[in-house]
């Protein structure tokens, strides 16, 4: 949050990467395709070393609000500034300062992972010599190096996403957007992403990520944007924002006859209960009770855990699928 | 400029407005050059074999058949009279096929302009690049085929060094015409209609294989503004040793073209794009 102190020296705020002065901010977004709003009065700021998650789902608005913070997409209401300068006057002195990666490669299929590299820094500005140095560190920080000479063609998804990632660093970026980084990967290759991007947070680097991963956005974000329908629905630190709208406890309950405990006796002991496919989700405050009593169904497996920002997302956003998605 | 103190509402920007163009198109030229390195001698022959064939098939065979052309009351073997043309032509379709199938491959398939413009690379710029890229397509296909000329001995006049800036022109005005209808593509196919429909129809009436009074009046007058036209009348007296007439008109035709395809090419793709 903001400090109330003023900064004397505030022209060297890019200096001091744990000044508290928003370096990206968004006010009163708006965004309208015809007739539908695609995203709606969204506001929201970014603090240095701050990673901030942008969760929702599918046609939130997410990918259009990247787009704005990119001045790609002129939004039709609400401002941008980010690093002191403002969208889309700026935009190029901006995104000279900026990371991206989106949510479908863009790598240069005729060219091996060092040219792309080498490409994509002259895109910057950068002088031939100045990114041939930052190369093998780049490539290395991708688990690339040994693929040096190899076309995105022949990489795995993985590596792909990996090598978009270390394109994107290759200006030194402040700040990173990345547009669900992680869709598509294997478990593995997520983790080592996810190693990666904690490695940049701790350098310093301030991210901005969209995802449809709980465990991702729970693992990686300080600060959570929960969108649907363009709007800004909840905002807040993972844990306050599971402690502020659920019970600290789930009881999953499955199997032959469970359904029907949705609408039994059951329910006291939880504050509330859902019904999604074969499962019922019993939310509550004294799971002890709760689990006391599911003793007299044997038949019926039972999952007990703490509550967690999946279960969130589907309080906020619903269970159903959405057509349009 | 305005000042920044009172940034131009964003929410007005006209798609019309004027291009904003800087040296920042220089990456992404030399991106294109750097790809096409790789594959330069496969694609030059390509790009030299077929209007070579052309001008060998035509030239030798029917110039048997025609022996010399009058132009401008000049006697011309039929091989001159159609080399000349046909450079034309080859600047045409270098540029046309490079600002149609291959812009269209990276702006579309492989989203290279998308990767590009999340770097400090305006949309403009890319245009630019692009259509400079083409015409750059051009300007090599041509210099490879006056190479083969030489060689066959069709004209050494020293004027034909003029003819070379005046091709890289002819690559510029067909690159920024074809840059339009890739702003409007959905798919290749649809570039089929503006071979078949345009630039196969104006190879016929731009004076590339008989000269153009041969032709009924008011057919006569669509042919002399087609942009292709305007170049042979231009690049051909240069092969004959002679120097052009009309070089302001002929020059105007295909600047306006160029400028206005330039401008509406950067229109579209800015609609395409939501810019």
């Amino acid at each position: 949050m903001k400090t109330e102190t003023i900064d004397l020296h505030d022209n060297h705020n890019m200096l001091h990467p744990t000044h508290s002065l928003p370096l990206f901010s968004a006010n009163h977004l708006t965004k309208r395709y015809g007739d539908t709003e695609v995203v709606r009065e969204l506001s929201f700021e970014i603090a240095p070393g701050e990673c901030l998650g942008v969760i929702g789902p599918n046609g939130a608005g997410k990918t259009t609000t990247i787009r704005m913070c990119l001045g790609l997409t002129v939004p039709d209401g609400g401002s941008i500034t980010a690093l002191g300068l403002h969208m889309p006057v700026d935009a190029m002195a901006i995104k000279a300062q900026l990371g991206v990666v989106t949510q479908l490669d863009t790598l240069d299929p005729d060219f091996n992972c060092e040219e792309n590299l080498m490409v994509y820094g002259r895109y910057f500005g950068m002088k031939d010599a100045e990114i041939k140095k930052r190369i093998p560190a780049l490539l290395e920080f991708a688990s690339l190096t040994s693929k040096a000479k190899a076309k995105p063609g022949e990489l795995s998804g993985g590596m792909k996403r990996r090598l978009s990632l270390a394109r994107a660093l290759v200006n030194d970026p402040k700040l990173l957007l990345l547009d669900e980084p992680t869709t598509g990967l294997d478990p593995q290759a997520r983790h080592l992403m996810w190693e990666r991007l904690q490695l940049l947070l701790q350098q310093g680097k301030s991210i901005l990520l969209t995802t449809h991963f709980m465990d991702e956005a729970e693992r990686l974000c300080s600060r959570l944007l929960v969108l649907d329908h363009g709007k800004k629905i909840a905002e807040g630190k993972p844990r306050d924002l599971i402690a502020q709208h659920l019970e600290p406890d789930v009881v999953e309950v499955y199997g032959v006859g469970a359904l029907a405990l949705a609408h039994s006796s059951l329910r006291e002991h939880a504050s509330r209960v859902e019904v999604s496919g074969e499962t019922v989700f019993f939310y509550t405050r004294d799971s002890a009770a709760l689990l006391q009593a599911l003793h007299a169904y044997p038949q019926l497996r039972t999952l007990h855990r703490p509550a967690n920002l999946e279960d969130l997302f589907l309080k906020l956003t619903g269970r159903q699928i959405r057509e349009d998605a | 400029m305005t000042t920044r103190a009172t940034p131009p509402a964003p929410h007005a920007q006209s798609r019309w407005r004027a291009p904003r163009l800087s040296l920042r198109f220089w990456p992404v030229f030399l991106r294109n050059l750097l790809v096409w390195r790789k594959l330069a001698i496969p694609s030059l022959l390509g790009n030299i074999a077929e209007p070579l064939m052309w001008l060998v098939a035509f030239g030798y065979g029917m110039g048997a058949l025609v022996g010399e052309i009058k132009v401008d009351g000049l006697p011309v073997p039929y091989i001159l009279f159609l080399a000349s043309g046909s450079i034309c032509m080859s600047a045409m379709q270098a540029a046309s096929f490079e600002a149609l199938y291959s812009a269209f491959s990276r702006m579309h398939v492989q989203k290279t302009w998308d990767g590009i413009m999340n770097a400090p690379v305006g949309l403009d710029d890319i245009v630019l690049a692009e259509m400079l890229w083409a015409a750059f397509k051009a300007l090599f296909t041509v210099t490879a085929i006056l190479g083969v000329m030489l060689a066959l001995n069709i004209s050494h006049s020293p004027k034909m060094l003029v003819a070379w800036p005046i091709l890289l022109g002819v690559g510029i005005t067909f690159s920024s015409m074809a840059l339009v209808f890739n702003a409007l593509a959905k798919g290749y196919d649809f570039f089929t209609y503006y071979f078949t429909l345009f630039l196969t129809p104006t190879m016929f009436l731009s004076g590339v294989f008989f000269p153009l009074d041969q032709l009924p009046p008011l057919v006569r007058l669509v042919a002399d503004w087609l942009p292709l036209s305007n170049a042979v009348a231009l690049v051909r007296p240069l092969f004959m040793d002679q120097w052009p007439r009309d070089v302001l008109h002929h020059g105007s035709v295909l600047l306006a073209y160029a400028l206005v395809s330039f401008w509406v090419a950067l229109a579209l793709t800015r609609k395409r794009f939501g810019q």
